[in-house]
């Protein structure tokens, strides 16, 4: 158990009143500590969590316009002694992870479309944006400081990154700055070794045609992190959509396009992500647009499996072994992006 | 920027990582310097890709990305063989 944790189990048995009570530790990561108290959840945030921007998202979790979307937090709590921001959770049970394909696909895509239609004039504000862009730059940087080989799968996860246009490599076009620093130092895209710079020293020239780019018109409220570990029941047939921390504004197809990036990879079958995105348009979901999705999510789906074939690579040779067969797929795909960019010039 | 013709605004999109500007008014399509290369260069390679189905082929598979694994709407019943070990990559960030 890490010291967080450790943490987090005391706060949460303070909190109610009892010191003896059982607490199981769900994950424990550098990123996020998840306690269970008997029907409580706690949640330590990840380090560097801007408390102001944490208080809105919580605020529109709690908000009625998300009432059977969002998991409504039970309260807020005071940070950990380390600092870490800790919010309290109804508990809910998951996805099962042994049975994928017991996957509820179309409740995801149903809860995306009335998440995507909630009218965020009425949320509380500044309403942050979502963060799927910055997580893509973190990923990358996470990749550059594991120093690997310079090899092939490298090399092209490196130009994939490349290729994006700046909005999804969370570089303002506005500025020319990135919003993916955090006060802790845990980000290492900065400026010195910064997007822009490394587009060229990977050998490319795609950065200023990238960065033409627009950002898409379509704005609304986004998950921003969506996979099937935040979806949790807290009844048996009431699914709701959990992890607050990437909420905010941007591209809603971003929602849509980590099982997009899955399926182009051939990870996931097609009935699964035609029941997903059938789903989604069902319930009114506009990010995929009516027929051909891909005009939509051919950026974010390619960012995100830019982001899932970089965190392989670092988390496999910080393990020091082999990537596994899903791994190699995104991997994979990362190269026909790199190669199809070179393609399209 | 504005349209030549009808002086609409006209708006940029990413047509399978081709950006071109579409006018919002008469929906006239402006290509850069080597865009209209990149799209013949871009067509050719998915002719060459994906012939034509042969008749009797199996049924077609939804869209996917010119970037896409080779084996969507090739070779059906091959995507059971990733699923065993596709587990942890659904519930990891």
């Amino acid at each position: 158990m890490s010291r967080t944790a450790t943490q987090l189990a005391t706060a949460v048995r303070r909190a109610r009143r009892d010191a003896t009570a059982e607490v199981t530790v769900l994950a424990d990561r550098p990123d996020a500590t998840v306690v269970r108290c008997g029907h409580v959840v706690a949640k330590a945030h990840p380090p560097g969590t801007d408390p102001a921007e944490l208080a809105v998202r919580l605020g529109v979790a709690a908000h009625p316009r998300c009432a059977g979307i969002l998991l409504p937090p039970v309260d807020g709590m005071a940070p950990l002694p380390d600092g870490r921001m800790v919010t309290l959770w109804p508990y809910g049970e998951p996805v099962a992870p042994d049975a994928p394909d017991a996957a509820p696909w179309t409740e995801a895509g149903s809860l995306l479309a009335r998440l995507h239609a909630v009218p965020v004039g009425e949320l509380p504000g500044p309403l942050p944006a979502m963060g799927g862009p910055a997580k893509v730059a973190r990923a990358i940087a996470r990749l550059r400081a594991a120093a690997l080989p310079d090899t092939a799968a490298t090399r092209a996860v490196l130009r994939a990154w490349a290729g994006l246009p700046g909005w999804a490599r969370g570089v303002d076009r506005a500025d020319g700055t990135n919003h993916t620093d955090r006060p802790d130092g845990t980000n290492h895209t900065n400026r010195a070794d910064g997007t822009n710079h490394a587009n060229r020293a990977d050998g490319t020239n795609h950065a200023d045609r990238a960065d033409r780019g627009e950002r898409p018109e379509a704005r609304g409220l986004c998950h921003g992190d969506l996979h099937l570990g935040q979806l949790i029941r807290p009844r048996a047939t009431d699914w709701r959509l959990i992890d607050i921390d990437d909420l905010g504004l941007g591209d809603p197809a971003w929602d849509l396009a980590r099982p997009a990036a899955w399926y182009a990879a051939g990870l996931l079958a097609p009935e699964d992500w035609e029941r997903f995105l059938g789903a989604y348009r069902a319930a009114g979901g506009s990010a995929a647009g009516p027929r051909d999705p891909w005009p939509r999510l051919d950026v974010p789906a390619r960012a995100l499996t830019v982001q899932t074939a970089a965190l392989a690579l670092a988390k496999a040779a910080a393990a020091g072994r082999a990537l596994d067969e899903a791994e190699e797929a995104m991997v994979e795909a990362s190269v026909r992006i790199a190669r199809f960019m070179e393609a399209v010039g | 920027m504005q349209c030549p013709k009808c002086h609409a605004p006209m708006h940029t999109y990413n047509r399978n990582g081709v950006q071109i500007e579409q006018c919002s008014g008469c929906r006239g399509i402006f290509l850069d310097y080597g865009e209209l290369e990149a799209l013949t260069r871009l067509e050719s390679q998915w002719t060459q890709a994906a012939p034509p189905a042969p008749p009797g082929a199996p049924q077609a598979y939804p869209a996917a990305p010119a970037w896409g694994a080779p084996q969507h709407g090739h070779y059906g019943g091959h995507h059971g063989h990733h699923k065993r070990g596709f587990g942890h990559m659904l519930f990891s960030s």
